[in-house]
């Protein structure tokens, strides 16, 4: 009670108070930090690809992240808008990106994939949060239409060999033919040719499962897409034989750096769960479609780029019924 | 419906027959209330959670660190008597109330100020006894200034309550108890200010089968409810009965989050051997809000638009359950309540017995002053308070807290764009969907954010606190529904 006497009491200034909205707390999220969750997850792909490809790997990945920010920064300047490169979107997009370039890609190919990705997948459409399609998937199906010898001609890899940074051009696993011509065992481990992203299954699954722990993505997604594929590549395998077992659809090719870093794109892929659910099994069915059918190895690039065109649709098909909305309904 | 209640009555508890009771006594309640349940489960309707002594998880909310341990210890005390108080008239939703005192009058503690002015408004009393010195304008709670009526004290704090005790309420008529209710000014102190005796009077249309007490406290930092459940769980309960006596109800519930254990041990205590009954919830924000106490009570969703009533329910605060314990039981009018002045500036928070008009420079006095300046004053939670800029500011029959926010956790941000990582979506309690909303609302499309159902947001805020983007969602929401209404009013009136 004798509080209220002491000198020694401070009051606030009221001038200083902030007049604002509620809430006047925060959880603390922000787009930093979930990309940089994202990049801690690529990690263990990343050093596989290290591990597989050597130093030729390094050169990819630096050239397309630095390029991707370099590109990102010379747009902003440009466009006279403030730099973005801390929220870490566009080197997340360059990383991406070089999981989706063989360790033997020239130079000029990352740079040229940089401009692509930020350019044409991103700042074209009005930075990060705009752009409709994965800008790290535009730059590839991009690039692997102008330039299909280059983008499909694939370095043999020699696990521990840093120093080996020769271009041999060596055998898809996911080859026309539709012959299985690698190992389960070698597919898990990341023993195989292909993209840098493309090679040890265990090392993209355990990205994966961080990222799904973490609620950074969906699980619909990922569930839906390689649900999906592993069900229609069983049938036609079990009753046609024309294609290779379920197990090796999964694990060989970019069906999962695609299902767990491609396809959950917050900005590309549907907000809601049950479109999430939707978006995973038309990638899916895509690409199954082109892996047994199609004209092209590998589907998965072109599946997530088609979905993406139809998230806008799926998000307005599944949006929920609000709480206590039946009435209102009733009403009417 | 009737029949296959009682058949599943025989596998719950026995705690729980009496609400089943209720409802088997009106069937067409049961039917009634059918409207409000989602078409996929209608079957489950009038079986209350209650009844499995489990309550319901509504979709969605937020954990934000709910930083009680600042006052959750400390006992409630009285603040002292002040020389003035600056009591606020208008300190209710509805219409407000029609002064009655002039300058220069006498008035006993208790004495009628204001009388409510209609239905929907509510009496006010005076907190101490004194002289009338003035009747003018003050800082309100919403940066407005409001008209406030100036008591100076004859420190004498004599009662001259309008009104007696009503000592035998078991028996009385419950006419005469609402009476009181309205009588007394007792309004709903969780924070809306809505008058109680209003939700005690349901039409003939809408049968209520159900009272709810929200002692949930689901606000980060308030402590004032788990303090007054805590020290005064007798009292709550006895207002829970003569809640349930003007009702015309045998039985109530109390709701209260499970990170008030104590709370719910003494509710429990104190109801032993009355038909009210004390139930944990999970501690989700937010949980104390109207509709989603009802649904985890009940598993009833209270229609977009609609009230509690149309689903058979009324809910009421704890604290203004006690409050019309004390109208009742004492023969006191609300004139004090307890508020919890805290936050990590100040040198000692607290809970504190304030009366009305007591203002917040003399609340932040008691609890030792500030080590520093805050960067935010608020009245109320943080998720849903109202920033301050005034220290003259009084308490109100709502105030439920006093809170100073440092600068650390007010950190002003600039908002990026945003990249639909749907976490506003799958927090939003409503199931609406905040970030598509906003961008309507960005691009001034209100016929689209109205379309999607903007109506429905309760404004708790918890999009907003998750959005990695840290987008002004609720600020949107609030703008979206302003407007939407407006233009709704222009349109009546051609």
């Amino acid at each position: 009670m004798s509080e209220e006497t002491t000198p020694a009491i401070q009051l606030p200034d009221p001038t200083k108070l902030v007049i604002s909205n509620s809430p006047h707390i925060r959880g603390g999220e922000s787009i930093s930090k979930i990309m940089v969750h994202v990049l801690v997850a690529l990690a263990p792909a990343v050093a596989a690809a290290l591990w597989f490809f050597g130093l030729a790997a390094l050169q990819v990945m630096v050239l397309c992240t630095v390029g991707c920010v370099a590109v990102e920064e010379i747009w902003n300047k440009c466009a006279k808008r403030a730099p973005t490169w801390k929220d870490g979107s566009a080197a997340l997009t360059g990383l991406l990106l070089a999981m989706n370039l063989s360790a033997g890609a020239p130079w000029w190919i990352c740079i040229l994939g940089a401009l692509l990705a930020i350019g044409l997948g991103k700042q074209i459409f009005g930075g990060l949060g705009f752009n409709p399609f994965n800008p790290a998937l535009v730059a590839r199906v991009a690039l692997l239409i102008g330039f299909p010898s280059l983008m499909t001609s694939w370095v043999v890899p020699q696990a521990g060999k840093f120093m080996a940074c020769d271009v041999l051009t060596g055998a898809t696993p996911l080859g026309a033919s539709g012959a299985a011509v690698a190992t389960i065992h070698d597919l898990f481990m990341g023993n195989v040719g292909g993209c840098l992203g493309e090679t040890s299954a265990l090392a993209l699954v355990i990205g994966g499962v961080y990222l799904l722990i973490k609620k950074l993505i969906k699980w619909q997604v990922p569930v839906a897409f390689i649900g999906t594929v592993a069900i229609i590549s069983g049938i036609v395998h079990y009753f046609t034989g024309m294609t290779p077992t379920p197990l090796y659809h999964i694990l060989a090719g970019g069906l999962l750096i695609g299902a767990f870093f491609m396809a959950t794109d917050m900005v590309t892929s549907p907000m809601t769960a049950n479109g999430a659910l939707i978006f995973g099994f038309g990638c899916g069915l895509i690409t199954s479609v082109i892996r047994i059918w199609g004209g092209y190895p590998e589907g998965v690039s072109f599946a997530i780029l088609f979905m993406n065109a139809l998230t806008p649709l799926i998000d307005r098909s599944t949006i929920g019924k609000p709480f206590g909305y039946i009435r209102v309904k009733a009403e009417k | 419906m009737i029949k296959k209640i009682t058949k599943r009555k025989k596998v719950i508890s026995h705690k729980t027959s009496i609400i089943e009771e209720t409802i088997e006594i009106s069937p067409s309640t049961s039917e009634k209330i059918k409207d409000g349940v989602p078409a996929s489960a209608p079957e489950k309707s009038n079986i209350s959670v209650i009844s499995r002594g489990k309550p319901r998880k509504f979709k969605g909310g937020v954990h934000p660190n709910d930083s009680k341990a600042l006052s959750a210890a400390s006992p409630v005390q009285d603040a002292p008597l002040l020389d003035k108080y600056r009591v606020i008239v208008h300190q209710n939703i509805g219409a407000p109330p029609e002064v009655l005192v002039k300058k220069g009058d006498e008035v006993k503690k208790g004495a009628l100020l204001a009388k409510a002015s209609g239905f929907v408004s509510a009496s006010l009393h005076a907190p101490t006894s004194g002289t009338v010195t003035a009747i003018d304008k003050c800082d309100g709670p919403t940066g407005i200034r409001v008209a406030a009526i100036e008591i100076t004290a004859d420190g004498e704090d004599e009662w001259g309550s309008p009104f007696e005790p009503i000592a035998d309420w078991q028996n009385a008529e419950a006419a005469d108890l609402k009476q009181r209710v309205s009588d007394a000014g007792v309004v709903g102190m969780g924070g809306a200010g809505f008058p109680s005796h209003v939700k005690l009077s349901p039409p003939p249309a809408k049968p209520i089968d159900t009272l709810i007490l929200n002692g949930a406290e689901c606000e980060p930092y308030l402590t004032a409810d788990h303090r007054l459940m805590l020290e005064q769980a007798e009292e709550v309960v006895a207002g829970a009965a003569i809640f349930a006596r003007i009702l015309g109800l045998k039985s109530a519930v109390i709701g209260v989050e499970n990170n008030k254990p104590d709370a719910i041990e003494a509710l429990k205590k104190a109801s032993a051997k009355t038909n009210v009954t004390v139930q944990g919830l999970a501690v989700n924000y937010p949980q104390g809000a109207e509709k989603q106490l009802i649904y985890a009570l009940t598993g009833r969703e209270v229609p977009i638009g609609g009230l509690p009533m149309d689903v058979g329910c009324v809910v009421q605060n704890v604290a203004s359950a006690a409050a019309v314990n004390d109208a009742v039981v004492k023969g006191h009018p609300s004139i004090e309540r307890i508020t919890t002045v805290t936050g990590e500036p100040l040198v000692n928070p607290g809970n504190w017995r304030f009366r009305l008009g007591t203002p917040i420079s003399k609340s932040i006095e008691l609890a030792g002053g500030v080590k520093y300046q805050p960067a935010k004053l608020l009245l109320g939670g943080p998720m849903m308070g109202f920033a301050q800029s005034s220290l003259d500011v009084t308490v109100m029959k709502n105030t439920s807290g006093i809170l100073l926010i440092p600068a650390e956790q007010v950190s002003q941000y600039t908002s990026d764009p945003c990249i639909r990582c749907g976490k506003c979506v799958s927090c939003c309690p409503m199931g609406i969907l905040p970030a598509t909303i906003s961008q309507a609302v960005e691009n001034e499309r209100f016929d689209m954010a109205a379309q999607l159902n903007v109506l429905a947001c309760i404004e708790c805020g918890s999009c907003s606190y998750i959005c990695p983007s840290h987008r002004p969602l609720n600020q949107h929401f609030k703008r979206a529904k302003s407007e939407i209404m407006a233009a709704r009013k222009k349109e009546q009136k051609k």
